[in-house]
């Protein structure tokens, strides 16, 4: 066991490389995992506005005003970009 | 909303082929790990620091491929203004410049023990660091826009100009001078590599390939859910 560990004394370099791809590619996946939930749950909320009330409705002049958007809480920085 | 018929197909298919893609990577990662960690042979002369070929050549194979795909898919969106491949384009550089970084990360790992240093300047190196720019630029112009469209259409042109580069980089270790070995997989006279070796860098290198599966399709449903909420909060600005 200490021999897998050791990596025939190459363990300071052979365990950083595995490291580093295994953070890499995990955030990569939480940040994606965290951004799809984010826009999901902001079309669902559109959506559900959108429904309980009949068109003619928005079609007069207080436009923005109505719609629920920008409620999502604080994102990775890779959300930032669609926020403006 | 005609124009979101494509993608809602799209949708289908990425959830259809999403499960298949993200167990396919839990299972070729765990196999893979097993054999490029415990059930393969220490090289003659590199010791055990050939283990880390089996994530360094993977993710350097998938910085090629995904830029690759990114710059064909950026041809198709120019050309037909297909709205997916643009999705794809964007869903894709982030999952490339991660592995052009790993690439670069574990290659310095590997260089300090066999080389003596973290760094050269070389030709291979060097248009690998510049693939790695070509990424983040790509990424950054995707975003520099308030209209997405010209967001997508900015970044489509530097994919298909930074393509260049890919052939440059394969081929940099015959044409210059280099640390850097050359190709022992992929040659004109067949595999140079031990079976031992060449069984743990495969399973790497598809576990690699269905995890930027799953990836750019949750990715890309996720972009897909942003051009609705836009098209949703237009529609009601503008009656």
């Amino acid at each position: 066991m200490q021999d897998f560990f050791d990596m025939g004394g190459y363990a300071g370099f052979v365990w950083p490389s595995y490291g580093i791809a295994a953070v890499v590619l995990a955030l990569l996946f939480v940040f994606t995992w965290r951004l799809l939930k984010t826009s999901e749950r902001r079309l669902a909320q559109l959506q559900a506005a959108r429904g309980r009330r009949p068109r003619r409705d928005r079609a007069g002049d207080a436009p923005a005003a109505a719609a629920p958007h920008e409620t999502a809480p604080a994102e990775p920085a890779d959300a930032a970009g669609e926020m403006r | 909303m005609h124009r979101f018929a494509n993608p809602n197909r799209f949708l289908k298919l990425a959830n259809a082929i999403l499960p298949w893609a993200a167990g396919a990577t839990v299972i070729l990662l765990l196999a893979g790990l097993y054999f490029s960690l415990v059930a393969s042979p220490e090289d003659y002369q590199q010791g055990a620091t050939v283990r880390i070929m089996y994530v360094h050549v993977p993710a350097a194979w998938m910085a090629l491929f995904v830029y690759t795909a990114m710059a064909v898919a950026s041809a198709v969106a120019l050309i037909w203004k297909h709205p997916v491949s643009d999705l794809f384009a964007k869903a894709a550089s982030p999952v490339g410049a991660a592995f052009t970084f790993i690439a670069l990360a574990t290659g310095a790992f590997w260089g300090k023990p066999m080389w003596g240093t973290w760094w050269v300047w070389d030709a291979r190196l060097t248009s690998m660091l510049i693939l790695f720019f070509l990424y983040l630029g790509h990424m950054a112009l995707m975003n520099a826009f308030d209209d997405p469209q010209r967001g997508f259409r900015a970044a489509a042109v530097l994919a298909l100009v930074g393509v260049v580069n890919v052939p440059i980089i394969k081929f940099s270790v015959d044409w210059w001078n280099t640390l850097h070995q050359p190709a022992s997989v992929v040659r004109m006279d067949g595999p140079a590599i031990d079976p031992a070796m060449m069984t743990p860098l495969l399973l790497m290198a598809f576990a690699f390939k269905a995890y930027f599966v799953t990836v750019v399709l949750l990715r890309m449903r996720g972009e897909i859910a942003e051009a609705k909420v836009r098209a949703i909060s237009m529609s009601q600005v503008h009656g």
